[in-house]
């Protein structure tokens, strides 16, 4: 109201200085800005008639030799963005490994890659985009859990594999449909399965959660405390925190006294702010920690402030630092990818991976390629086909293509089980402490997308 | 509730309101002086962090001395982008109210791109320039936090003094109050109005460098303090510089107090409740004077 009014006013002094001032320097005459203020308005109005409409459809001409192409959906810009560049690197270096190789059913991999913003609107887009405008293959790459969310029923509608590397219980729960897969990571509900009796017996029995407060998150809220309670510990507090929160000591207060462990597990671009603040708060006298490395990915995990961190232990996927007994296979990952001994970029050490996360992108690419070629995959035609073939799949061995170790692959819920890596973090690196078996995270499965129609 | 966790509600209020402070004093001498509604104005916060974390890794040694030079070097060129648009934009549109802010959500938007394409999607962190943990009896206080507190407050009082004690400060008052006659008196408004632009955006960028140690330097970090910058503007009134800082320090503690007590979302909704109920009851604001 108050800026309506200046406005007013404003205009009003405008209209009388017009008439009654003729040596302004500072305001041309009233004519000029109308035909200049319309002219903006109507280059937005262009601008957004241009964005809305039908972009610029390339018409491609099924070939056999044409190039099977993936549309990549990456996490290249929005609170994403880090583990969006190591998706993209990890997914590169698996492309032209496949390439060398010979290609899927001899024809070249073609990735495509299209930037979502982190956004679940923007994902479901950039589906529509893939399938009509670029024509792909099969979608694939997507890592945050509400742009999956957002993005699967496009791709159903579209009736477009959809291959995630998410790690949310969202693909196994059911929720998702028949067209969407989650074979090359495992899920966030298996890794609590797996490491919840460990902490218990290892770290503490008083536990209070802190997570994010979206999708990801409300997987750990919902699916730690059966587990962690079965396994004869209790959670005391859940504290859920806005992904996009950029100041974290107000939240800690929350933490009851009597907790044994705090276990924590944050993402976006304010986690080393998470880190930090938690160690100024107790400053090392306080709970143990148990984190998911997804607190520290692509951070390293000596930057300043992080000391207090030394004896905790962490969740990995994959272990960000080289160990002892790395298998050959998984350091010819490693050099493919261009990481060094403690899982920084080979050509900048200050640009820390996301190590924990993104060999599902590498795994993930070789299971399309083992899927084309059992359906003998020759175009978009044969999606449905494609769907069937993956649903055939069983088990993956551990090797250069899956890296991360063994998996079993449960086709009703389609979705992968592997292996778990509980962490310290000791002078100054992460050394694995414990390696959970397949068999500690699996779960009944609660449904089944086989029984849904293509 | 509990002294110490009100000892920490405040700490962590009083932080949000210093840096606030800085930002919105900058968007209130910009809309008062002007009369232009500056949507851009968290970008030349952003702008002002992300200089910070260039100074200070260009820099490199005692992290004290990047810090130092990113607080000097950072407000200059941030400064020195808003004379720029200044000159090249609002000039250009007479400094027209409706213009004005179509061009400042355009030049936000050109920022913020700008920022992502050369300074790239990652929160990049700057060291604080000393690293100190203040052992309450109950929890641990960051040292670094407590020095923002006061330095923004040498800051406030400063830009008090400039505006209140100095001859800029009373071409800049008599600016705001009548512009024409300000004019026919031979101050060259025209150049005002670029010096005060040019310094709004500084004092947003000094803000960012002082919280970047905190948070991390990030393309999309600007949101956040525009909207409660025009929070604290609106409620304290516009163009009041005290309104401001009342307001400022208002929503800063009822922030830090609602988010420790209750939830950082209560807090927010109180905030724009205040704001609604302000702009019903009392249009000009708390310190604001009525439309002459």
């Amino acid at each position: 109201m108050e800026v309506r009014e200046g406005k007013n006013e404003e205009r009003h002094r405008r209209s009388k200085r017009g008439t009654e001032m003729t040596s302004s320097t500072s305001s041309g005459p009233k004519k000029s800005s109308i035909s200049r203020r319309s002219a903006l308005i109507g280059m937005g109005a262009t601008a957004a008639g241009l964005a809305a409409g039908p972009g610029f459809v390339r018409y491609a001409q099924a070939q056999s030799s044409e190039p099977i192409k993936i549309g990549f959906q990456c996490h290249r810009t929005g609170i994403g963005a880090a583990y969006g560049r190591w998706y993209e690197r990890t997914t590169m270096a698996a492309a032209n490994l496949i390439n060398e190789r010979g290609g899927i059913n001899g024809r070249p991999l073609e990735i495509i890659t299209e930037d979502d913003g982190t956004d679940p609107r923007r994902g479901a887009e950039t589906v529509e985009k893939f399938v009509n405008q670029h024509n792909v293959d099969v979608v694939y790459g997507t890592l945050f859990s509400h742009v999956v969310i957002g993005s699967a029923p496009t791709a159903a509608e579209l009736k477009v594999p959809y291959y995630v590397v998410s790690e949310g219980y969202h693909v196994p729960s059911g929720r998702m449909n028949r067209w969407c897969f989650q074979p090359g990571i495992t899920d966030v509900r298996s890794q609590m399965s797996a490491v919840a009796p460990w902490v218990a017996n290892n770290v503490g029995k008083k536990i209070t959660m802190i997570y994010p407060d979206y999708a990801f998150g409300h997987d750990h809220r919902d699916y730690f405390p059966p587990v962690f309670e079965a396994a004869g510990g209790e959670v005391i507090a859940q504290i859920p925190i806005p992904p996009t929160e950029t100041s974290f000591t107000r939240y800690f207060p929350q933490i009851p006294a009597e907790t044994d462990v705090i276990y924590h597990v944050m993402i976006g671009p304010a986690i080393l702010t998470f880190v930090r603040e938690l160690g100024e708060f107790f400053g090392g006298t306080g709970p143990e920690l148990f984190g998911f490395i997804d607190s520290l990915e692509a951070i390293d995990v000596n930057s300043p402030g992080l000391e207090f961190l030394e004896g905790s232990h962490f969740w990995e996927g994959m272990p960000r630092y080289l160990q002892e007994d790395t298998p050959d296979y998984e350091r010819f990952y490693r050099d493919s990818v261009g990481i060094d001994e403690s899982g920084a970029s080979v050509n900048d050490s200050n640009d820390v991976s996301t190590a924990a996360h993104m060999f599902g992108c590498w795994e993930t690419l070789f299971v399309i390629k083992e899927a084309m070629e059992a359906a003998g995959y020759s175009g978009p035609d044969d999606r449905a086909a494609l769907v069937e073939a993956t649903e055939a799949l069983e088990r993956f061995d551990a090797g250069e293509e899956h890296p991360q170790g063994d998996k079993i692959f449960v086709p009703e819920i389609h979705q992968s089980f592997g292996q778990q890596n509980i962490s310290v973090l000791r002078d100054g690196r992460l050394d694995v402490i414990h390696r959970t078996a397949i068999e500690d995270s699996m779960y009944e499965p609660e449904a089944d997308y086989r029984t849904q129609e293509l | 509730m509990s002294f110490p966790f009100l000892l920490l509600a405040t700490l962590e209020g009083l932080v949000t309101a210093a840096t606030l402070a800085l930002m919105a004093i900058g968007l209130s001498l910009v809309f008062g002086v002007m009369r232009v509604v500056n949507v851009a104005h968290g970008e030349f916060f952003m702008l002002g962090a992300i200089l910070a974390w260039a100074v200070t890794t260009a820099v490199g040694g005692h992290p004290a001395i990047g810090f130092l030079a990113a607080l000097i070097v950072a407000p200059l060129l941030v400064g020195a982008a808003a004379l720029a648009s200044e000159r090249l934009v609002l000039r250009k549109l007479h400094y027209e109210p409706e213009a004005t802010i179509v061009a400042t959500i355009g030049l936000l938007y050109i920022i913020q791109q700008v920022a992502l394409t050369f300074y790239g999607p990652d929160a990049r962190p700057v060291v604080a320039p000393f690293t100190y943990r203040v052992a309450l009896p109950w929890f641990g206080y960051s040292g670094y936090k407590l020095a923002v507190i006061g330095f923004s407050i040498i800051l406030l009082i400063g830009t008090w003094l400039v505006l209140t004690r100095t001859r800029a400060g009373l071409i800049m008052r008599a600016t705001q109050y009548d512009r024409e006659t300000a004019q026919a008196f031979g101050i060259p408004v025209d150049r005002v109005y670029a010096w005060v632009f040019a310094l709004g955006a500084m004092l947003a960028a000094v803000a960012a460098v002082l919280i970047v140690p905190i948070q991390q330097a990030h393309y999309l970090m600007g949101h956040d303090p525009l909207l409660l910058s025009f929070i604290v503007v609106i409620i304290g009134g516009l163009g009041s510089l005290r309104g401001t800082l009342v307001a400022a320090l208002l929503i800063g503690l009822s922030d830090g107090i609602l988010s420790v007590f209750y939830s950082p979302t209560l807090a927010k909704i109180v905030a724009t409740s205040l704001v609604a109920l302000v702009l019903v009851f009392r249009p000009q604001g708390l310190f604001g004077k009525t439309a002459r």
